[in-house]
């Protein structure tokens, strides 16, 4: 039964290891929940299933949907302020 | 930093990790072994005196009932902080970019998944929080599980729907209200003369929805003040987006 936990703790490391890798934001937003849901499966394994509904929320709902508005509003923001920007350009 | 040297390093930290967890996994205690009095003396005396079958939610709605009132108002407060910071002044002029479009990309499959979907998660949610004091959950998992519904209907629906679940100055009341009532919970213990948080309500039947005196009520309020907050945080980062409009530089 201790190997499976092993197993389980192994695979969050190479998880994490995989956010860090993966380089594309919105994907890397995909990874870092499915490294939440993991964290979720461990504390599930040891025995502790509120933290373990605590990590999945705010592993897999709250951290991914605050860091996806973050970067819908940036790319927002960029997008209609270059679009401004240059037309003042074209003015001078 | 070179490549080389960058991949050496991890190397070495890899093969420090690598021992430390050896020997962690080596000599981890078996499996559903506990070492330690408090958890034993709490899972004993927690279902007489709380009548209260989940001793997590015991623990944190009741025995350390302040801190978690603590914990409650650094969300308050970070949501605070949020709306601060990103908040739009009154009186200046925006210009209009241009909505962003109300037609939903998905594919109806998806779409027509989306209901179902929508209706499991606020149940489950509903359930979450209404039986905090039984099985595990309670207020703050709940909350999220319920404030994500609107941003379930967000992807799968347009930004109108979403506007209107959030758009409304009733949230920020409800947020307020959810965590005002926590306080005021605890202080009425003192209006009886009872210490701050002393659980006075009738503690029921143990396993019954309304079991468990303070605890039932507390998770409820704040898993009424979680949703309302990520609702809040939800719409006031994607208010422009929702609304297609700027403030003018």
């Amino acid at each position: 039964m201790i190997w499976f936990g092993a197993a389980l703790m192994l695979l969050v490391a190479v998880s994490g290891l995989l956010v860090v890798q993966t380089r594309d934001v919105t994907a890397q937003v995909v990874a870092l929940g499915f490294y939440g849901l993991l964290m979720g499966l461990v504390f599930f394994f040891f025995q502790a299933p509120d933290v373990a509904l605590s990590q999945v929320t705010v592993g897999a709902i709250a951290l991914p949907l605050m860091v996806m508005l973050a970067i819908s509003r940036m790319k927002f923001r960029s997008a209609h302020s270059q679009s401004a920007n240059s037309k003042g350009d074209k003015h001078d | 930093m070179t490549e080389r040297m960058r991949v050496s390093i991890f190397l070495i930290a890899g093969c420090i990790f690598f021992g430390l967890y050896c020997y962690a996994s080596l000599n981890m205690p078996p499996w559903g072994h506990y070492r330690g009095p408090y958890g034993d003396a709490i899972a004993r005396v927690a279902v007489y005196e709380r009548h209260a079958t989940d001793v997590v939610n015991a623990i944190n709605y009741d025995y350390r009932g302040f801190d978690t009132l603590g914990e409650e108002f650094i969300l308050f407060t970070a949501v605070l902080g949020v709306m601060m910071l990103l908040r739009r002044e009154e009186g200046v002029p925006t210009r209009p970019v241009g909505k962003v479009e109300d037609e939903s990309k998905l594919s109806s499959a998806v779409r027509v998944m989306c209901r179902p979907a929508v209706t499991v998660t606020l149940v489950f949610g509903f359930y979450i929080g209404s039986h905090g004091q039984l099985t595990p959950g309670g207020g703050f998992q709940a909350g999220v599980i319920l404030a994500a519904v609107p941003f379930l209907i967000y992807v799968c629906e347009n930004v109108e729907a979403f506007r209107r679940v959030t758009s409304h100055a009733a949230v920020e009341v409800i947020e307020a209200v959810g965590a005002g009532s926590y306080a005021l919970i605890g202080l009425a213990a003192v209006l009886f003369g009872v210490p701050l948080l002393t659980n006075i309500l009738p503690l029921g039947k143990t396993g019954d929805v309304f079991s468990a005196g303070n605890i039932a009520l507390i998770s409820v309020c704040v898993g009424v003040e979680v949703t309302a907050a990520f609702l809040l945080v939800g719409f006031t980062y994607l208010q422009e987006i929702i609304t297609g409009e700027m403030p003018e530089k």
